[in-house]
């Protein structure tokens, strides 16, 4: 390769590790901001901020959504395995809430250790699969839960 | 000093020739057409018409069949705009820059097509047309990345100081790459994961997944097609003043 060339990879070389070494520190450091929500086990851990809006994620706990008649309140557990926390909401929830199934409310947590929402979004996972599948799969799962028991 | 051997084979200079790029690409440009025709109708077809409906989304779904292609190709172009541009700052061949110029359009349109399917997909799925998650701003820092690269075009009369400072920005940029595509995985995101990955199986059913392949492929071949269109009508321009392409117009009338 002619000197001059050589000498311009380099430099292009240089350029691109440069800047993704500058833009990842920058990254890592900025690491806790750039988390859309908090889990639930931080929060019972104390290391979400408190006294100011949040947003917290985590699987919908089954059995856990309770509707209070005559509101549009709903109350309900998001739970990452290892903390939970109780979420109150008044207002339509997405199409896709559903127990077992991830959810990202935003709002702030009350005296009473609720978390008060004003937004809950529903998360979709990465799986795509016809309605057929998804109830044989289901229905399997029941059967290998009743071998089980 | 040792002289440098030629490690290129020849049709890589007729390649690096506008004029030999022009007279070269010419017979590719029907197969390319036909291909995307061909891959894209079917994928589609394939896609919103005999594809199941999914367990959870219903209909909605049906957007991914625009949505990824779209976010893939917006992705690898980005990596077609740095690479050319790369090329254009070392070897300071005339082509390279001219194909750097001809991506930027192209990738900021897929971005743009990635970005606003995804809302409308966001919508009915999440709640929301927007949240200011890592993998969504990441991808409107891709937006504007290609919009500067279009910009700094602009700025100069000079072709090949514009060219410099263009390629410059587009490396740079790559940075984004890598942040866009592991976004999912690093940080708490209202985006889904990866359904397609690289070394495990798809967290697709194959009855969606094959026409998702279709249009991926379909969208590799438009976006071929038109970029190799981009190029040769750039090339046109920067070469009008030129015997070959007087040639080429005095032909074409008559």
């Amino acid at each position: 390769m002619h000197p001059i060339r050589r000498q311009r990879l380099i430099a292009v070389i240089f350029v691109v590790v440069l800047a993704t070494v500058a833009v990842g520190l920058v990254t890592y450091a900025l690491r806790q901001n750039i988390n859309l929500f908090y889990t639930p086990s931080q929060i019972t851990a104390g290391e979400a901020p408190e006294g100011t809006r949040i947003r917290v994620g985590g699987m919908v706990v089954p059995g856990s959504v309770q509707r209070v008649p005559g509101s549009l309140e709903t109350l309900f557990t998001v739970t990452d395995g290892a903390g939970e926390v109780k979420i109150a909401y008044t207002g339509i929830l997405p199409d896709l809430f559903a127990e077992n199934e991830a959810a990202v409310a935003t709002g702030m947590m009350r005296e009473d250790g609720t978390f008060g929402a004003s937004e809950v979004l529903a998360k979709h996972d990465e799986n795509y699969m016809p309605p057929e599948v998804a109830d044989a799969m289901e229905k399997a799962m029941d059967k290998a839960h009743e071998a089980r028991q | 000093m040792a002289r440098t051997r030629p490690i290129m084979p020849a049709w890589f200079h007729r390649l690096g020739s506008p004029k030999g790029f022009y007279s070269m690409t010419t017979p590719w440009l029907p197969w390319l057409a036909a291909a995307s025709l061909v891959l894209l109708i079917g994928g589609a077809v394939w896609g919103l018409g005999f594809a199941p409906a999914d367990a959870k989304q219903g209909n909605s779904f049906r957007i991914i069949y625009i949505h990824v292609p779209s976010a893939f190709l917006a992705l690898a172009g980005y990596y077609v705009m740095a690479v050319a541009g790369a090329i254009g700052l070392i070897w300071r061949m005339k082509l390279s820059f001219v194909a750097m110029k001809a991506a930027a359009p192209l990738g900021a349109a897929l971005t743009l097509i990635s970005l606003v399917t995804g809302a409308l997909w966001g919508k009915p799925t999440w709640g929301t047309y927007w949240v200011w998650d890592a993998r969504i701003t990441s991808m409107l820092v891709l937006f504007f990345l290609y919009l500067g690269v279009i910009a700094l075009h602009y700025a100069y009369t000079n072709g090949e100081a514009a060219g410099k400072a263009a390629a410059v920005l587009a490396l740079v940029g790559t940075a984004n790459i890598p942040i866009i595509y592991k976004s999912v995985d690093w940080w708490y995101t209202l985006h889904q994961p990866a359904t397609i990955k690289l070394t495990e199986a798809p967290s697709m059913h194959p009855s969606m997944f094959q026409p998702l392949l279709v249009m991926i492929a379909g969208f590799y071949c438009l976006y071929a097609l038109v970029l190799i269109l981009n190029i040769r009508a750039e090339i046109l321009h920067r070469e009008r003043g030129s015997h070959w392409v007087v040639e080429l117009a005095r032909s074409r009338r008559s």
